[in-house]
């Protein structure tokens, strides 16, 4: 088991969401960086599917009740082992009644920490996601929490520390017109023109920016359609928001652009003041 | 509605497949008819032995005027213009499964926009409850929070524009109307219908099967207790 001393600034259950609900209003949720999660739970040995956690800006401090195995990924914060600084992307055995602190990184906003045999917290609609917007899953981290933890897989690690490619500098989204990009005059041309920063009110269901204003000629009523993450909606204000893993299953304001799919993990590790570029293609 | 009586040029409108991104495809058609005609066919193709293209499919949101098909992580939406085409072209005569439940709300019709949608609709307030009780209604489509389902079938008297500004907080199991819609509040939200009634059903409930108590497709009645 995990006895939490200090969520941190947020800490939250996390694994690749729940599929499948969103015509009775219940989104997908999940990981807001699915790759960094997968990639702890493959250092681990767990199904890519088990719940870690998600550390937002550091601040973690947990301590294990019995021997356990875990890999911290995301967010290259510094990490202790019992105040002994240890690998990032890393196979880390813990001793019972050891005590892991996951710190803030200068890059990035969510670090990752896989545990073999995955949070066993009770899974809600198929999933130990917490989704913010629709308020299902289980509570945000607590301290004084103590979280349990499922049985160990029957495979063991295979390798000790990954090597991933360095922290990217420079945020490219790469783009595809959204359904209603045909209602703007030059609008994909505006949002891939120049940088847009990344405002304070950014969270797991939604991307804020700010930037070159994308306006709309006339305005148009949209009844609300579905909507997936990656989608890049124009609100009245002109600014761009573009939706995260907690977003809204339908809205109701023209979508100009929607991100790869590739690239959508980089939206869950992109911080207020960041600078991120869309590319079209 | 059965194909026979849709307009011929209804029957002409095909439905318009754009992408929605590299994982998604948004379905464009003419009204709402038409959005459950299609869904309907859809998920009973996804249901039976032989789904096609539409097996990588892991959600489908209907909406009032388009139905969004979201495929898994790695499944490719590249197949689905084809495969829609043809399932509007085998769509079910009927929008209505055999086999679809009634579910039956019983309404304390004691709403605080009761004499406002009277004032709107030069109705008595006893008259709204009574068109809006003898309503048939159909859950067209989900969306705006867990459970919350938009109602079709209702009486063209009770339309009414949604407030001017949203309530901060609409009570849970508040019975709304607003523009061609009724609904039932899952949860207590801020929200802008204009409000009839309340019921105790539980309209959503995580740990139930299914957890959602109006789906679409499902058809529902209101009952006013107490006759009021």
């Amino acid at each position: 088991m995990i006895r939490v001393l200090d969520p941190g600034v947020l800490t939250l259950v996390q694994d690749l969401g729940r599929p499948g609900w969103a015509h009775i209003g219940v989104g997908r949720s999940g990981a807001a960086d699915a790759g960094s999660l997968r990639l702890g739970n493959r250092l681990v040995a767990n199904d890519t599917g088990a719940a870690g956690l998600e550390v937002l800006l550091g601040g973690l401090r947990f301590q294990v009740t019995v021997p356990t195995t875990v890999a911290v990924t995301g967010a290259p914060g510094p990490v202790w082992v019992d105040g002994t600084p240890v690998a990032h992307n890393a196979v880390l055995e813990l001793a019972a009644g050891a005590e892991l602190r996951v710190g803030t990184s200068p890059v990035g906003l969510r670090s990752y920490v896989a545990v073999r045999g995955g949070i066993d917290v009770p899974s809600v609609l198929g999933s130990r996601s917490t989704d913010q917007l629709a308020g299902i899953g289980p509570e945000p981290v607590g301290a004084g929490d103590v979280l349990p933890v499922g049985p160990a897989p029957d495979e063991w690690p295979v390798v000790d520390l990954a090597v991933t490619g360095g922290w990217p500098t420079d945020v490219v989204l790469p783009v595809l017109p959204g359904p209603q990009a045909d209602w703007f005059d030059h609008g994909l041309v505006v949002l891939s023109s120049g940088d847009y920063v990344v405002t304070p009110a950014t969270n797991r269901v939604a991307l804020r920016l700010d930037g070159s204003a994308v306006a709309r000629p006339e305005h148009r009523e949209l009844p609300s359609a579905g909507l997936v993450p990656g989608a890049v909606q124009i609100p009245p204000d002109a600014q761009p928001v573009v939706f995260g893993v907690d977003h809204p299953v339908t809205g109701g304001y023209p979508v100009l652009a929607v991100v790869r799919r590739r690239a959508l993990d980089s939206l869950g590790q992109v911080r207020p003041g960041d600078r991120v570029r869309f590319v079209l293609g | 509605m059965t194909q026979a009586e849709r307009p011929a040029d209804e029957q002409l409108d095909g439905p318009r497949v754009v992408p929605f991104g590299d994982g998604a495809v948004l379905v464009e058609l003419a009204d709402l008819a038409a959005v459950q005609a299609l869904d309907s066919a859809i998920w009973a193709l996804r249901d039976g032995s032989a789904p096609g293209a539409f097996a990588a499919v892991v959600d489908q949101v209907p909406a009032a005027r388009t139905l969004l098909l979201r495929v898994a992580d790695e499944g490719d939406p590249g197949a689905l213009a084809t495969a829609v085409a043809q399932a509007w072209t085998h769509r079910p005569t009927s929008t209505v499964h055999a086999e679809t439940e009634t579910v039956e709300l019983e309404v304390t019709y004691d709403g605080d926009d009761l004499d406002d949608v009277a004032e709107l609709t030069g109705l008595t307030v006893a008259q709204v409850v009574a068109r809006h009780a003898a309503g048939q209604y159909t859950v067209a489509f989900g969306g705006f929070m867990p459970g919350f389902a938009y109602l079709t079938g209702l009486d063209a008297a009770l339309r009414v524009p949604r407030l001017a500004s949203p309530r901060q907080k609409v009570p849970a199991g508040a019975v709304a109307i607003a523009d061609e819609f009724t609904a039932v509040y899952p949860a207590a939200t801020p929200g802008g219908w204009r409000l009839l009634g309340r019921c105790d059903a539980q309209l959503f409930d995580v740990d139930r099967d299914p957890p959602a108590l109006l789906r679409p497709g499902t058809r529902v009645r209101f009952v006013a207790r107490d006759g009021r």
